[in-house]
């Protein structure tokens, strides 16, 4: 009702035009989610400005918290989407290799003590060993699925059910604490800037892919790839080696949120850490209207689906919604979100529209 | 074709997800590729301890010397003296709390103790079945026994009773009839909850405005700790402030907590069901500088005992933490030595005794001695 309203001044043509773009339905999903929370109670939009115990200004609300928190599914959303696009598939072993990528971070930085006073290497050398190892564990992925042509979600079970236990016996098992403050700023605030860090890192890491999708043939050649594997074989591309490409960079965004996961609370825990994390950046990806058996990909709308599920669970967190009952308020919404977003339904829907214009102007 | 096979292994991934651990510390199976890996491992460091126990036995205690000279290489014809004991285990990486209780159980049935341990670990059932059979047909004395799944044991520990293999679990319970076992030894997850609860009433603080974190919904451990807040609030009139599972994670915890601070609620304690949810209670804190701990606003209550946890009680940055004790080696031989005597046990079900630690009388000893 609320989208309707807003779109009515673009006029007949271009509303059609509108509802076909893809960026549509999450930017669509966000503003109702946003209008609901408006009715509710008008002071989730409050943003205020204070300190943390370090005595470092910060701003606070729900729309930072949101920021804040649905920043990894948005750098997992974008790797996601190049895995989805190009393979026709799902990585589902992500929540696992974040939890590798944390524990090699942690075993890097904290050495053989587990609760060193110092750090034992600087942050930047445990963060490019960190990327290096999440890397290598996507191409081993990238490998099954593109060289052994074993369905994704097949081939990264073996991690998914395996990764846990890999984390804990990198550290042996221990659990290590770091307990120099500037560890912490990644997960939380930089002193001097109020804005969480996680949401710049994230940006950061859209303006990379951005550049990267503008200035090379990646988008190109993943969409060929996803579209028809063997024409593009055809025309001098090499399929392997672009899926394989997908899932590295798929490692790249694991390493950067496992060092955003493991630097919110300055520790780990292999068992938990990023739980079902794989669910919700194949959600955003869906969201995003995407189709899930590969080609064409808007990187745009899955990143703005992630944040869609963030401001929906911290929507169901504010109105306190029973613990057993959360699982299912969310599956009705993501139901209804998919189900609009499904190029099918979008068709018909706009379709419809054109025949309502029509009729209009007669 | 390919469409049937995503699906099903989309529902495989599911009930893979559904599947945790022990409750303790929550967290999902492991894979049992890694499970045998942790076997063999375990396999050679018992090997390498009986070694090591061999040659300490030979410079301090002659009657073990003696023993240990003569069946010098045979492990096997040192039974005869030693009581054998196979021990049925899930994954200690599971969990810190599992990995502490695989370690207790290592270090007290150990052959300066008089047994002879071998060890199996798997969180499948399948797999721990064929464990304890190989551990009958092996011919042990006694079978101790975690778990991984209430049912189907039954004709197993028929077999041990019908092979005279005495039987005692340890840590979970099983659905199969009293007499197949000798005992068993378990944790009283509602008793934890009681006694934390109880503390908290005896702060006599003058209000109560509590946010509940809870476990993965289901699980013992959540029941039993959630159970003796719910009716203990009810019943003095404590506001329940927000009430949320967290499924044992920092990280959502730190997002429940900030949502309740970003709505202006007030609160002044935190009930977190695990030491880790309430490490990312208390970040959220941190970061809205809200001040917690012994003279802080906030009271942060934790359970499970981890030694870093018990270290921010003696920091004074959490109030108290609730014991979920691993350490069941010793009830388990108190049993062994009373069934050797010939005697009988009082109870079949024995409730550990399980701590709860309060930051203004918690000592550095303490945290040494429980911490997991």
């Amino acid at each position: 009702m609320g989208t309707k309203e807003l779109k009515k001044p673009v006029g007949g043509n271009n509303f059609t035009k509108i509802f076909r773009n893809q960026i549509f339905i999450p930017l669509a999903a966000l503003l109702l989610l946003a209008l609901f929370n408006l009715i509710a109670d008008p002071g989730f939009f409050k943003i205020t400005l204070g300190y943390n115990n370090l005595g470092n200004p910060v701003l606070s609300g729900f729309l930072v918290t949101i920021l804040d928190s649905g920043s990894e599914v948005a750098i997992l959303a974008i790797g996601m989407t190049l895995v989805t696009a190009a393979t026709g598939g799902q990585d589902i072993s992500v929540g696992a290799a974040v939890a590798i990528a944390g524990s090699v971070l942690l075993r890097v930085l904290c050495g053989r003590d587990t609760r060193p006073e110092t750090l034992q290497a600087p942050i930047i050398v445990a963060f490019l060993v960190c990327c290096v190892v999440a890397m290598l564990f996507g191409a081993f992925n990238g490998v099954l699925v593109a060289y052994f042509k074993i369905q994704p979600m097949v081939a990264t079970l073996i991690l998914y059910t395996a990764g846990r236990s890999i984390a804990a016996w990198i550290n042996n098992n221990e659990l290590p604490i770091v307990s120099e403050p500037s560890f912490g700023y990644f997960g939380g605030f930089i002193p001097g800037i109020p804005i969480p860090t996680p949401f710049f890192i994230a940006i950061i890491c859209m303006i990379v892919i951005g550049l990267v999708l503008k200035f090379t043939n990646l988008r190109l050649y993943t969409q060929a790839v996803g579209i028809n594997e063997n024409s593009s074989r055809l025309n001098g591309l090499n399929p392997k080696v672009i899926k394989v490409l997908s899932f590295v960079i798929l490692g790249l965004c694991v390493a950067v949120v496992g060092l955003i996961k493991t630097s919110r609370v300055s520790s780990i825990n292999y068992s938990v850490i990023a739980k079902d994390i794989e669910m919700d950046a194949i959600l955003a990806v869906a969201l995003g209207g995407n189709a899930l058996g590969g080609g064409k990909f808007n990187m745009t709308a899955s990143v703005i689906g992630a944040y869609v599920i963030q401001f929906l669970t911290q929507t169901l967190f504010k109105f306190n919604v029973k613990s057993t009952a959360l699982p299912a308020y969310k599956a009705v919404v993501v139901i209804v979100l998919v189900v609009i977003s499904a190029p099918v339904v979008r068709e018909w829907f706009s379709a419809t529209m054109k025949k309502l214009q029509t009729k209009e102007a007669a | 074709m390919k469409k049937k096979l995503v699906s099903m292994v989309l529902s495989l991934a599911m009930v893979a997800a559904v599947v945790t651990g022990c409750g303790n510390d929550g967290g999902s199976a492991p894979a049992s590729t890694d499970t045998a890996a942790t076997t063999d491992t375990a396999a050679s460091t018992t090997d390498t301890t009986d070694a090591a126990t061999t040659d300490t036995a030979a410079d301090t205690n002659t009657e073990a010397a003696a023993d240990t000279t003569t069946d010098a290489a045979a492990d096997t014809a040192a039974s005869g003296e030693l009581i054998k004991v196979g021990i049925i285990n899930n994954d200690p990486n599971e969990s810190g709390y599992r990995t502490a209780n695989d370690k207790d159980l290592k270090a007290t049935f150990t052959e300066e103790n008089g047994y002879d341990a071998s060890f199996a670990y798997s969180n499948e059932n399948d797999e721990q079945i064929a464990a304890a059979q190989k551990f009958i047909q092996d011919g042990v004395d006694y079978l101790l026994l975690s778990a991984a799944g209430t049912a189907g044991w039954d004709s197993t520990l028929q077999d041990a009773q019908d092979a005279g293999v005495r039987v005692i679990l340890f840590d979970r319970v099983i659905d199969a009839d009293e007499s197949l076992y000798e005992g068993s030894i378990v944790s009283d997850m509602d008793k934890e909850g009681q006694t934390a609860v109880d503390w908290l009433k005896s702060q006599n603080l003058e209000e109560y405005n509590i946010i509940h974190l809870q476990g993965v919904m289901g699980s013992a451990a959540q029941v039993g700790r959630s159970g003796a807040l719910t009716t203990t609030a009810e019943a003095e009139g404590w506001t329940i402030v927000t009430q949320q599972t967290a499924d044992w994670n920092a990280e959502t915890a730190q997002q429940i907590v900030q949502s309740v601070i970003d709505s202006g609620k007030s609160f002044n304690v935190i009930y977190a069901e695990n030491d880790d949810m309430a490490r990312g209670a208390v970040a959220a804190l941190d970061g809205a500088n809200i001040s917690h701990g012994v003279d802080g606003d906030v009271v942060i209550m934790g359970f499970d005992c981890n030694q870093w946890a018990l270290q921010e009680l003696l920091d004074g940055n959490w109030n108290y933490d609730g014991q979920c004790n691993p350490f069941q080696s010793s009830y388990i031989s108190d049993i062994i030595k009373t069934l050797e005597s010939g005697g009988t046990l009082s109870e079949k079900t024995i409730i550990m005794d399980e701590k709860g630690f309060d930051a203004t009388t918690i000592t550095a000893d303490d945290v040494a001695n429980y911490g997991i």
